[in-house]
């Protein structure tokens, strides 16, 4: 979900740049220089994976995977978010300038939130206990976001009260497929390589040349 | 090379004096600060003549950065196609004098002008952004960003997602055409979802792997935690008199609005 510039009001657009920046800060904060190359990789994987379209019925929507680049990613993923959503901004049309703090907080909050929380659990030795943290991470991460479009259109304005109402309900089937999704390449990491949900989350483990 | 995000660096000098229009001629670092002063001013209006005059603006830097009309209007409508119902509910959910009702349901004049004042700004927005930033080379604006004083961590991250989003893409439409090889076609169940999960997991897997290749071969080359950004940005008398131009402009924009002489 995308907001489009000149909906929201100047206080909602003030505020998120401001929380924006913030996890900017604390996110960069954890990107050592060495951990950059990874997290560049795998921001574009994200960035990738947001491309990629779930048939539902006639229609279909596109992955957002917020969930599973905060279990990957960490703090890291404010940035990582922030950079694919810059980016389809620029080049694709999708968002704003004025919005995209908004967006970025939408997105990426929620991202962080479901990461730090569930990550002890998808790392764990227990592949079935990983794999329900993966389904609650997807699913929680974009109920979050659903909850604070919402959140935003309804704080820029009454009228908007049906539309945020409207955001959430057209959210919860997709909340139901990104569960889904996060859970089996959860499930995938946890026998492939238990090691991703580590690999920005610790110590630089390589130190400066 | 063809890239997701649209342009890639032109292959050859040659190539890019063909495509190139006058917005391309201007340093990146004032198209991208005419993009978000735009875009403060445009979302900043009332009126929605001078909102009409704004959407103008933005299809004349269209045409100024030669974009193809064809394409660049599709993208507009996609983004159209999102807010679209959003737009719709306004009328009917914005009190005011009754327009029209719809099945017993009166739909306001204040909604909309409120629905038509946010398509205009929204597509405004993006035009112009389209035509002044999306028009430059993914890495172009990374340098640019870092030269307006972007955190390097975070213009560095930009460099890295942009240079692997066409690697990636590329290994996720090998493992799609494998997938597909084997039989996979996507449909609404419970194993398409699995098999996308499995895809996004392995795509993940393999990014971490490569990032470590990566950043061996960077350490290899002498990498010591900095990037050096070669380019030679610089402002030239053309940006002086594209600024000269654009902020009378927008002020006048913000002075009519403020002084609603147009009857809107």
């Amino acid at each position: 979900m995308h907001i489009v510039d000149g909906a929201l009001s100047a206080p909602v657009l003030i505020g998120g740049a401001v929380v924006a920046t913030g996890g900017l800060a604390l996110g960069l904060r954890s990107l050592t220089l060495e951990k950059i190359p990874a997290a560049g990789v795998l921001s574009a994987t994200f960035f990738v994976a947001a491309l990629v379209h779930v048939p539902i019925g006639p229609s279909s929507v596109h992955l957002i995977m917020n969930g599973l680049a905060g279990l990957v990613l960490g703090w890291a993923a404010f940035p990582a978010l922030f950079v694919g959503l810059l980016l389809q901004a620029v080049f694709f049309g999708f968002g704003g300038v004025t919005v995209l703090g908004v967006n970025t907080v939408a997105i990426a909050l929620p991202a962080v939130m479901v990461g730090l929380a569930l990550r002890p659990a998808v790392s764990g030795p227990d592949a079935r206990l990983a794999a329900l943290a993966g389904l609650a991470a997807g699913s929680l991460a974009i109920v979050l976001t659903a909850l604070t479009v919402a959140l935003v259109l309804w704080l820029s304005g009454d009228a908007f009260l049906a539309a945020a109402k409207l955001v959430v309900i057209a959210h919860l089937p997709v909340a139901v497929i990104e569960g889904l999704v996060c859970a089996a390449a959860v499930t995938l990491i946890h026998r492939a390589k238990p090691e991703l949900f580590a690999a920005l989350a610790g110590p630089a483990t390589l130190r400066p040349a | 090379m063809s890239h997701i995000l649209g342009r890639s660096a032109p292959t050859s000098p040659g190539d890019s004096a063909r495509t190139d229009g006058l917005i391309q001629a201007l340093d990146p670092r004032t198209r991208i600060l005419a993009a978000a002063g735009f875009a403060l001013v445009a979302v900043a209006l009332t009126s929605l003549w001078l909102m009409l005059i704004a959407l103008v603006m933005a299809g004349l830097a269209m045409g100024a950065a030669r974009l193809p009309a064809g394409p660049t209007l599709r993208r507009m409508a996609m983004m159209d196609g999102f807010i679209v119902v959003l737009l719709v509910m306004l009328p009917f959910t914005v009190p005011g004098p009754a327009a029209f009702t719809v099945l017993g349901w009166p739909a306001s004049w204040a909604g909309l002008e409120q629905a038509a004042a946010i398509a205009l700004k929204a597509n405004a927005v993006a035009l112009a952004l389209l035509s002044l930033v999306g028009s430059m080379d993914p890495t172009t604006l990374g340098h640019a960003l870092a030269r307006l004083r972007v955190p390097e961590r975070l213009v560095h991250l930009l460099l890295f997602t942009v240079r692997y989003i066409a690697v990636i893409e590329a290994e996720y439409h090998r493992l799609r055409r494998a997938m597909r090889a084997r039989g996979f076609r996507p449909r609404t169940n419970g194993h398409t979802l699995r098999s996308l999960g499995y895809l996004i997991g392995m795509l993940l897997v393999r990014a971490l792997e490569r990032s470590e290749r990566i950043l061996q071969a960077m350490k290899c080359r002498g990498f010591t935690g900095r990037l050096p950004l070669l380019d030679t940005l610089r402002f030239s008398a053309r940006d002086g008199v594209f600024a000269a131009g654009l902020i009378p402009v927008l002020a006048g924009l913000l002075i009519l609005d403020f002084a609603h002489v147009p009857a809107a």
